[in-house]
């Protein structure tokens, strides 16, 4: 056995590319997903009973079947209702809908441990249902599951690498270009493999440096 | 042609259930075997044992399932041995599984107030009755909710196996699909097959944790 590395590196563009199309995936997802999410957590917690009830089938739905299958279900299933998407489309909102659906939960626990004092302190002072949800009871609620909301986001990076199954040029698309025009399947897994771990460090650090920053405040 | 009655997917897609529910098994068993020892491990090693484990729980937590098993299904034959997609998945889920167990399982046993140790030790109790009367008995009323909530993750990581070609629903699915050209229906099916088998179990894993909260 004989580990031969310099084939897979000198893919390197591949290798850049699909690093890219991943970091794209991730982020635009991440965003989008997060805002769906907080609303979709504020309906279930504040909402009328119907539209929790609604929210509530969406959240148990996704986070009890598998990422592949609901890729699949949008991506080959959903053309028969005339939804026709490309593969990196699809990969978006299989993304989107999947992170929102645990976002929801993470929020709504955030939401739900908000003092009554606050809002209480806030009506008082004349604030409207909108000042008081984006400025006294979103900041907090978002520092406290903060932690919770960037372990979902790596682990909505790392689940990204199934969305090569539908052929979205991402990463793990072109590990596997790689490895069929190389043979060298090992070599190539373990380099791709070291890239997402550098990823998910980085992508953890980013969030953990944005979040304080820009999102809620020290 | 061979038509597919909905009968012919819908039996299909069960004899597949099979393979998801005894992957699932297997990966869980095993996970919890392996999980245990490296808990013991990251309890009782030494610095170096320690950091190994760490690690090796960082490397399953910080790379995407689907490389963890092209590593494993190409590695074995790397290293010059036979292997079939389901020895591949078995292996590859244990090991996955037993990284997250150790690190659930760590978090329910440091949960446990050092005095408990320190009490029990001062009885002269060895390691293992300081565990088996003590700390366990303990700990698995904090650990078992987000165990079974991990089960869930299980059932749903056997999906990918399906990738590099073990038969289970997913796989099934896509040979079914291959076949009738419908898609939406046979993906919908295999979706709602998932959530009757995981929803269950996350619906117990919130009363679990319900009842330790009160």
């Amino acid at each position: 056995m004989t580990l031969d590395f310099s084939v897979v590196l000198k893919q390197w563009p591949l290798l850049l590319d699909g690093m890219l199309l991943t970091i794209f995936l991730t982020l635009f997802s991440a965003v989008i997903g997060t805002l769906l999410g907080i609303g979709c957590g504020l309906v279930r917690s504040k909402g009328p009973t119907w539209a929790r009830w609604c929210v509530g089938a969406y959240v148990e739905l996704i986070r009890n079947t598998p990422f592949i299958i609901q890729l699949f279900f949008i991506f080959f299933g959903l053309p028969g209702l005339g939804l026709k998407m490309t593969a990196l489309t699809a990969a978006i909102v299989a993304n989107v809908i999947n992170l929102a659906a645990y976002v929801s939960e993470i929020a709504r626990s955030g939401i739900e441990a908000t003092p009554d004092g606050q809002i209480e302190a806030a009506q008082s002072l004349a604030l409207d249902r909108w000042q008081i949800f984006t400025r006294v009871v979103l900041p907090p609620a978002l520092k406290r599951v903060w932690p919770t909301l960037v372990g979902q986001m790596v682990i909505i990076m790392l689940g990204s690498a199934v969305c090569s199954q539908i052929s979205a040029e991402e990463l793990t698309y072109a590990a596997n270009q790689i490895a069929s025009n190389s043979f060298r399947n090992f070599e190539t897994y373990i380099v791709v493999a070291g890239l997402y771990l550098l990823l998910a460090v980085a992508l953890r650090r980013l969030l953990n440096w944005v979040g304080p920053r820009f999102i809620f405040g020290r | 042609m061979f038509d597919f009655t909905l009968w012919d997917i819908a039996r299909n897609l069960l004899l597949a259930m099979r393979w998801t529910i005894a992957l699932s098994l297997i990966a869980f068993i095993g996970g919890g075997l392996v999980g245990a020892l490296l808990v013991v491990l990251r309890l009782t090693g030494n610095r170096f044992v320690r950091g190994l484990v760490m690690l090796y729980v960082q490397l399953f937590q910080g790379t995407p399932l689907l490389l963890q098993l092209f590593l494993v299904y190409f590695g074995f034959s790397m290293f010059g041995l036979e292997t079939t997609p389901l020895v591949a998945a078995s292996v590859c889920l244990t090991l996955y599984a037993s990284a997250y167990l150790t690190e659930i399982w760590r978090g329910g046993i440091e949960s446990i107030e050092r005095g408990q140790w320190e009490a029990s030790s001062s009885l002269a109790l060895t390691f293992g009755e300081q565990m088996r009367y003590v700390i366990l008995p303990q700990a698995v009323r904090v650990g078992i909710a987000p165990t079974v909530g991990f089960m869930v993750q299980v059932v749903k990581a056997t999906a990918l196996t399906s990738v590099i070609g073990f038969v289970e629903m997913t796989r099934a699915g896509q040979i079914i699909t291959n076949a009738t050209f419908q898609p939406f229906l046979i993906y919908g099916s295999v979706a709602l097959m998932y959530f009757a088998l995981c929803f269950p179990l996350s619906w117990y894993s919130r009363v679990l944790e319900q009842k330790l909260r009160r």
